[in-house]
C-alpha cells in the first residue's frame, strides 16, 4: 500500500535561532537546555515514520509532547526546520517543507482538510456556509456547492440544521459541523487535533463510534491528536506516542499496550483498560501452518479437545468424556439463551475479536476459544494465553 | 537659563513657512480639491432640503423599525425629528447631516484600509500611533488655521478638521478589530487554503466587522461634536446657529440648535448601533 503521509527525519524549532538550535539539538541537548541558551522551543525531534493510505494514525502524548506541532507540519500551519514531509496529492508525493505557497494552497483546497480542537467555526456563517467555505475558496458556485453541503450535512446527521448559526449549536453538532466542513473538499487526508477532547465524555465516545463508521465508507487517511490512550487505542490503526518532542514509540495498539518501549509509554498503558483494546489476534496462541491448513485435526490441549478442519474451516470439536461439542460463531453478541455455564460448547470468533467480548465467553464456559480469519483457523485462546494478556499488562503497570 | 532661551527654535516659523509655501506653489491643487468637494456636498444638501422632511423623517423611522425592530426606537425617532422641524432648524438639520455623512464616509474610506495595514504590519502600527495621538488630542482651532489658509472658508475645511479629528476611532477600532481576529479562525482559513487576500476578506474583516462598526458610531458622534467648530470656518449647518447665539448671548436659540444636534446625534447612534443580540446573532 502506498503512503500518504512521509515524516522524514522532522525537526521543527519555534524562535528566531534556528540554525543555533539544531546545532544544540544535533549535541543531544534537551529541550530545557535549547531553551535556556537560545530562547527557541523544541516543538518536534527527529521524527519518522510513514503513514499508509487508509490508516487512522494517532498522535498521542501529554500536553506539550508536540503531537500538534507534528500535525501541524502536515499542512504546514507549523514549519518544519529540517527534514523532509511528504503529502500525497493524487500520483504525486508533495514535500510540504520546500513546495512554493500555490503548491501548498492547491494541497490544502484539495489533499488536506482539518478538524479543530476548539471547531474553529465562523461565528458569521450559517451551518451551510462553514461547511461550503472550502468549496468557495476553490471557487465553485453557489448553486453546486449547497448541494455538496446536503450531502455532507446528511453525512454527520446535521441536514436540518443547515440555516442555524454555530452558537445555537451544542458543542458535539458543533464538531460534526467541523467534521462535515472537512469532508467538503473530498480531501483524502484528514488532520484532527484532539477533536473531540472539548467535548463530555458520553458525546465524545458517541463522536469516536460515529467516526470510525464513516471512516468505513469513506476511507480516508487520518491523523488524529489525542492526549487519552484509551481514545488512541479504540481509534488507531497505529499508534505513535510522543515525549518530549520525540517518538518514543510506533506501532500498533496491541505493540503499545503488550510491549511498551519505555516507562513513559507504561505509564500511559497502566492507565488504560486493556479488556477494550487487547484483541484476540494479540493474545492469541498461533497455530502452526501444517496444523490449521487443509484437512487436519489439533488437540486443544488444556481441555482434551479433539478439533476437525475441513479446509482450515473448524468442522466438528470432540471431547473424550463428553462427546461431540457444540460448535458457536460468535457475531459480536452472546446468544440469549446461553447464560449458565456449559462446557459442551466451544466458541468461534474473528481474530479482532475483543479480549472484553472474550471474557464474556469465558463466562460460559471453560473451554478455549477458536480464532479464525475469513473463516479459516488461526489461533486458539485457553486458560493460559488469558491470564498471561492480563498479567502482561498489569506488570507494565507496576 | 538664558542660554536657554536666548535663542528661540523657530518651530511655529518653520510651520508657518511650509504653509506659506504650500499656498504659494501649490494652491491649485487645494483650491481644486475645495471645488469639487464643495460642489459635492452642497449639491447633496440641496437635495436633502428639496425632499420633504416628512418623507425623510418616514426613511429615519422605517431603518429603525427594520434594523431594530423596537416601536419604541421608532416613535422616538420620529417625534424627535418632527419636534426639530417643529422648532424650525430642519434645513441646518441636513446641512449638518451632509457634513457627518461624508465626514464619516472618507474617515471610513480611509481608515479601515489603514486600520487593516496596521494590524498587518508592527511598524506601520508604531509609526502611526504618536501620529493618531496627536491628531486626537491637538486642539482642534490649531490646525483650524492652516486648512483654513489652503482650503479658504466654507465647507471644506470644516470637514477636513472633522476627519482629523475624527478618523483615529475607525482606525484604531479596525486595528483593533482585525488583530484580535481569533487565531483559530484564522488558522481554520489557512488549513482550508485561502489566499491572503481571501483570508482578509473570509475571515479577517468578517470577525472584525463588529468592532469596525463600532469605529463607524463613534466617527459619527465625533463627526457631530465638531459641528460647531466647523461652523466657525464657515460651514453652515446646525453650529452656525449655537456660535451666532453665543455672539449675541441667545440662550434661548442657543438651547434649541443645541438640542436639535443632540436629537440628531441620539437617532444617528441609536439606528446605527447593533444591539448585543444581534451581534452574538451574527
Amino acid at each position: 500500500m502506498s503512503n500518504a503521509v512521509e515524516f522524514d527525519k522532522i525537526d521543527v524549532i519555534f524562535g528566531n535561532r534556528q540554525a543555533e538550535s539544531l546545532e544544540l539539538l544535533d549535541q543531544g541537548k534537551t529541550r530545557e537546555e535549547i531553551a535556556a541558551a537560545t530562547n527557541n522551543v523544541l516543538g518536534v525531534a527527529d521524527v519518522s515514520f510513514d503513514v499508509p493510505e487508509g490508516e487512522i494514525c494517532v498522535l498521542m502524548g501529554l500536553s506539550g509532547s508536540g503531537k500538534s506541532s507534528l500535525l501541524r507540519c502536515v499542512n504546514g500551519l507549523n514549519a518544519v526546520s529540517r527534514g523532509s514531509l511528504r503529502v500525497r496529492a493524487g500520483e504525486d508525493m508533495v514535500d510540504v517543507t520546500s513546495c512554493n505557497p500555490t503548491t501548498l494552497r492547491n494541497l490544502r483546497r484539495k489533499n488536506v482538510a482539518m478538524v479543530f480542537q476548539q471547531f474553529a467555526l465562523f461565528p458569521w456563517r450559517t451551518v451551510e456556509d462553514n461547511v461550503g467555505f472550502g468549496l468557495e475558496l476553490g471557487g465553485m458556485g453557489p448553486l453546486e456547492r449547497r448541494e455538496i453541503v446536503r450531502e455532507k450535512l446528511a453525512l454527520v446527521g446535521l441536514d436540518k440544521w443547515a440555516n442555524k448559526y454555530a452558537h445555537e449549536l451544542s458543542g458535539g453538532m458543533q464538531q460534526r459541523v467541523g467534521l462535515a466542513r472537512a469532508f467538503a473538499t473530498d480531501a483524502p487526508i484528514l488532520l484532527m487535533d484532539e477533536p473531540f477532547s472539548a467535548l463530555d465524555p458520553l458525546i465524545r465516545n458517541r463522536l469516536q463510534d460515529e467516526l470510525l463508521d464513516l471512516q468505513e465508507k469513506l476511507n480516508k487517511t487520518i491523523l488524529f491528536v489525542s492526549h487519552d490512550l484509551d481514545e488512541a487505542m479504540k481509534l488507531g490503526n497505529s499508534i505513535a506516542i510522543m515525549e518530549g518532542g520525540y517518538v518514543v514509540q510506533h506501532g500498533t495498539p496491541e505493540d503499545i499496550a503488550l510491549r511498551p518501549a519505555n516507562e513513559y509509554v507504561a505509564d500511559f498503558v497502566a492507565h488504560m483498560n486493556p479488556v477494550n483494546i487487547l484483541r484476540g489476534r494479540a493474545i492469541m496462541h498461533r497455530l502452526d501452518s501444517d496444523q490449521k491448513s487443509g484437512n487436519t485435526e489439533f488437540l486443544l490441549e488444556d481441555a482434551n479437545i479433539r478439533v476437525t478442519l475441513q479446509d482450515g474451516v473448524v468442522r466438528s470439536a470432540n471431547n473424550g468424556e463428553r462427546g461431540e461439542l457444540k460448535l458457536i460463531n460468535y457475531d459480536g453478541t452472546l446468544p440469549d439463551e446461553l447464560d449458565a455455564t456449559d462446557n459442551s460448547i466451544v466458541f468461534v470468533a474473528q481474530e479482532d475479536v475483543l479480549l472484553k467480548d472474550l471474557i464474556e465467553m469465558r463466562s460460559i464456559t471453560q473451554n478455549p476459544v477458536i480464532l479464525t480469519r475469513d473463516g479459516k483457523v488461526t489461533g486458539t485462546l485457553g486458560r493460559k494465553e488469558f491470564f498471561d494478556s492480563l498479567t502482561q499488562t498489569a506488570s507494565v503497570a507496576d | 537659563m538664558e542660554w536657554l532661551t536666548e535663542t528661540k527654535i523657530p518651530l511655529g516659523q518653520w510651520i508657518s513657512s511650509l504653509m506659506d509655501a504650500l499656498n504659494e506653489h501649490a494652491d491649485f491643487v487645494f483650491y481644486t480639491v475645495s471645488d469639487v468637494l464643495e460642489f459635492i456636498i452642497e449639491n447633496t444638501i440641496d437635495f436633502l432640503v428639496w425632499l420633504p422632511a416628512l418623507l425623510i423623517i418616514a426613511v429615519f423611522g422605517a431603518l429603525a423599525a427594520v434594523l431594530h425592530k423596537s416601536w419604541k426606537l421608532t416613535a422616538f425617532t420620529v417625534l424627535s425629528l418632527l419636534l426639530v422641524v417643529n422648532l424650525g432648524y430642519w434645513e441646518e438639520t441636513m446641512e449638518t447631516l451632509a457634513l457627518v455623512i461624508y465626514a464619516t464616509l472618507f474617515c471610513m474610506l480611509i481608515g479601515v484600509p489603514l486600520g487593516v495595514a496596521s494590524a498587518h504590519r508592527p511598524w506601520l502600527h508604531q509609526a502611526m500611533r504618536p501620529v493618531l495621538d496627536l491628531m486626537q488630542t491637538i486642539p482642534t482651532f490649531v490646525y483650524l488655521i492652516p486648512t483654513l489658509i489652503l482650503f479658504g472658508l466654507g465647507v471644506v475645511p470644516g470637514l477636513i478638521s472633522t476627519v482629523i479629528f475624527a478618523i483615529a476611532a475607525p482606525i484604531r477600532l479596525t486595528h483593533l478589530g482585525i488583530s484580535n481576529t481569533p487565531k483559530s479562525l484564522l488558522e481554520a482559513g489557512e488549513s482550508f487554503g485561502c489566499t491572503p487576500r481571501q483570508l482578509l476578506f473570509k475571515v479577517e474583516l468578517p470577525s472584525a466587522m463588529p468592532s469596525i462598526m463600532a469605529g463607524l458610531t463613534q466617527c459619527i458622534m465625533l463627526s457631530l461634536s465638531m459641528v460647531v467648530i466647523a461652523a466657525l470656518v464657515g460651514a453652515d449647518g446646525l453650529g452656525k446657529p449655537v456660535v451666532r447665539a453665543l455672539n449675541t448671548v441667545n440662550i434661548a436659540q442657543g438651547f434649541e440648535a443645541g438640542l436639535a444636534i443632540v436629537i440628531l446625534a441620539i437617532v444617528l447612534d441609536r439606528i446605527c448601533r447593533r444591539d448585543h443580540k444581534e451581534k452574538s446573532g451574527q
